[in-house]
């Protein structure tokens, strides 16, 4: 049976085989590339044509958004890649042996993102989870320096843990299901857990969620359990950063996101939305205040993904049609802009040789399109009309003072005390006298722009197609 | 189900917390593998018995994997690192043995107390190991936090692992066990490849965790 959603698993699998094949590095980016604008246009073939659910794999309005948004993310990310890569060959901190095995872990990552992202039974979502972030420690390592080594051990041990409370969380779920439905497959198939899920045992699953949340809010980089995000953006390969903050986080949600759904079926369980609330206020919060002591300045980006996390995870936490909008609005407008982010400050870092905020500066003389473009991107990032970021905070800020105006006020200063501390060191970078090495980059800037276009165009007319679609989704998430 | 099968069964899951605890206090790492061999040897024998009394054929091969591969390949292979990086004299100090243990007695007694009162409904035998397998995921969680050596984390984790596996061996009837214990050995696979291959002797002349927070860019 193949069909769109066979294809968006065996594409990226047959290339990362593929690639871990064929020598030489221009040749390999193509076909990265290449393979992952495929899957892209075969995801969006799945608006037109929606398979049925199996046993092991479904496609519905929730995944289809996050399914759309992974695969052109990972489309855009594989062009600045290309040449990303490219640079780090002729300057020598890859070997092209590296290459080979880079491309191959890329495309892997891809494959375990979508079967993450279409599985239709937890356990093989749990699965294909602990195999996007074994692949994602291999890249962050990739360098083979102290820092990369110890980022990615830390993401490791870390990581490993969250993945297995998030096993625990699991079983206890089947455990609450089985006597509903039985013992088998079945316990274990989304489609089926949804029709049944008000008659299981409530206690039991709110234990299962409490496991859940702690161990794939540890893969969401939530605070207090966030410890080993800013390592492996700081110290990976820019790409890997830019799929790590854009994409795999959005994974993780995911499937919390579905546990949500499950629990808030039942009605005798433990609400799940003040938990989430709780957690994602601290982590934006932490965050926020953290930006004001980096000098890395993929670290510092890394500490907003920390805070933009912890809004959409409140903002999912609140519920309601228009909080949920908000939320995934959010969520997609931070993976654009925060992958535009990571391609600007990737070939910054190139230019500069170094990603100390202290050797980088007056970027704007130096390189405009590149100041410019990581002025822009800083701007949408911080939430500051007319861009789609600022609508989406917009959104969730006002929603939930019509709920909970105190909650809102913590929020808002968190954004605002973000904002300050984004603006400080970003002034450093692009502005002022030129420091460090000014060599003229090579970049490729069109997925960089292509994103911060989009984020533009939504801040200040949203689709009435995209509004239908999350207005669906946001109702299935209750 | 006859009385005798569950209390075996029961004896198995008790005697895995019980390595648990042996390990929190082990001072040599030599010591400490050894240790660990004997609890992937007694979650072996337990899911061979949940194999047995569950009529569950596949589970035989979860018990396999759990004997040859975690209580005879990566102890052999986790012994040769540690000779090899001659770290197997160090004494490593495990901060406060009496405390570690009370805190220890603390968690077993938290999960008994969460496991059991929320599945009233659930078998016993079910129960049971639900709350001790906790019991073991906490205290191989109580043991990474405590070591500061790459090595017994590794192992910290792995009984972490194991408490996972003996969570999902009796849940009864669970579909994929045998594949998430495959991809739990490939994970575990690739950390002991990865303390291999990176060698972080080379790089960092230590193994000691500690040693590799100075690398951060952030203290510097």
């Amino acid at each position: 049976m193949i069909n769109g959603l066979t294809d968006i698993l065996l594409i990226p699998a047959l290339t990362a085989a593929l690639l871990a094949a064929l020598p030489g590095y221009r040749m390999t980016a193509r076909i990265n590339v290449f393979a992952a604008f495929i899957t892209f246009a075969v995801s969006c073939s799945l608006f037109v044509v929606q398979p049925l659910p199996g046993q092991y794999l479904l496609v519905d309005d929730l995944n289809k958004v996050f399914i759309v948004l992974t695969t052109f993310i990972g489309f855009t990310t594989s062009v600045f890649s290309a040449s990303y890569i490219g640079h780090e060959i002729e300057n020598g901190r890859l070997k092209p042996n590296f290459v080979r095995f880079y491309h191959a872990m890329y495309q892997a990552l891809m494959f375990a993102m979508n079967l993450a992202l279409v599985a239709n039974n937890i356990g093989l979502m749990w699965v294909a989870i602990e195999l996007a972030t074994l692949t994602t420690v291999l890249m962050v390592g990739i360098y083979r320096t102290h820092e990369a080594l110890e980022a990615a051990w830390k993401y490791f041990i870390l990581g490993s843990v969250g993945i297995a409370l998030a096993l625990f969380g699991t079983i206890l779920v089947y455990m609450a299901a089985r006597p509903v439905i039985g013992e088998g497959l079945d316990a274990m198939t989304w489609t089926v857990l949804l029709t049944k899920a008000d008659k299981f045992d409530a206690a039991l699953l709110n234990v299962a969620f409490v496991f859940l949340l702690l161990g794939y809010g540890t893969k969401i980089g939530l605070a207090p359990l966030h410890a080993w995000l800013p390592d492996a953006h700081a110290e990976g390969p820019t790409p890997i950063s830019a799929v790590l903050s854009g994409l795999l986080l959005n994974v993780a949600l995911y499937a919390l996101l579905r546990f949500k759904i499950l629990l808030a079926i039942n009605p005798a369980a433990v609400a799940p939305g003040p938990l989430m609330v709780a957690m994602g206020l601290i982590s934006c919060v932490f965050a926020s205040f953290m930006l004001y002591r980096r000098r890395d300045i993929k670290r510092m980006f890394a500490y907003s993904s920390i805070e933009h996390m912890g809004i959409i995870v409140f903002a999912f936490g609140m519920g309601g049609a228009l909080a949920n909008f908000a939320a995934l609005l959010h969520m997609t407008m931070h993976s654009l802009t925060k992958s535009a982010i990571f391609f600007a400050v990737g070939h910054v870092s190139q230019i500069k040789g170094t990603q100390k905020i202290a050797d980088i500066g007056g970027l704007t003389v130096t390189n405009p399109v590149l100041g410019w473009g990581l002025v822009l991107g800083v701007v949408a990032i911080a939430g500051l009309p007319p861009l789609g970021v600022f609508t989406s905070e917009f959104l969730v800020v006002s929603s939930t003072f019509a709920r909970q105006p105190g909650l809102a006020i913590i929020l808002t200063t968190a954004i605002l005390v973000a904002l300050g501390g984004l603006f400080l060191r970003l002034n450093a970078v692009v502005f002022g006298a030129p420091r460090g090495t000014t060599a003229s980059s090579q970049a490729s800037y069109l997925p960089m722009f292509v994103h911060l276009a989009i984020v533009l165009v939504v801040g200040i007319y949203i689709p009435p197609m995209l509004v239908a679609g999350f207005e669906n989704v946001a109702r299935l998430l209750g | 189900m006859s009385s005798l099968s569950f209390d075996i069964a029961h004896l198995l899951a008790g005697g895995l917390v019980l390595v648990s605890f042996l390990e929190l206090y082990q001072d040599r790492l030599l010591a400490l593998i050894n240790i660990f061999a004997t609890h992937a040897v007694v979650l072996a024998l337990s899911v061979a018995w949940q194999a047995d009394i569950q009529h569950a054929p596949h589970l035989y091969i979860t018990a396999l994997i759990a004997l040859l591969f975690k209580a005879i390949a990566i102890p052999v292979a986790l012994r040769r690192i540690v000779v090899k990086l001659s770290i197997h004299r160090e004494i490593e100090t495990v901060v406060g043995v009496g405390f570690t243990m009370l805190f220890g007695i603390g968690l077993v007694a938290l999960s008994m107390v969460v496991m059991l009162r929320v599945t009233p409904g659930a078998d016993p035998l079910a129960r049971e190991d639900l709350a001790f397998s906790l019991s073991v995921v906490l205290l191989g969680l109580l043991m990474m936090v405590t070591r500061r050596n790459a090595v017994s984390q590794v192992i910290g984790f792995m009984s972490l692992e194991n408490g996972l596996v003996l969570a999902a061996t009796g849940a009864k009837g669970m579909p994929l066990v045998v594949e998430i214990s495959i991809a739990f050995s490939v994970l575990i696979a690739f950390i002991v490849i990865g303390i291999f291959l990176f060698r972080i002797r080379e790089r960092f002349d230590t193994v000691d965790m500690q040693a590799l927070d100075r690398f951060r860019g952030e203290r510097r």
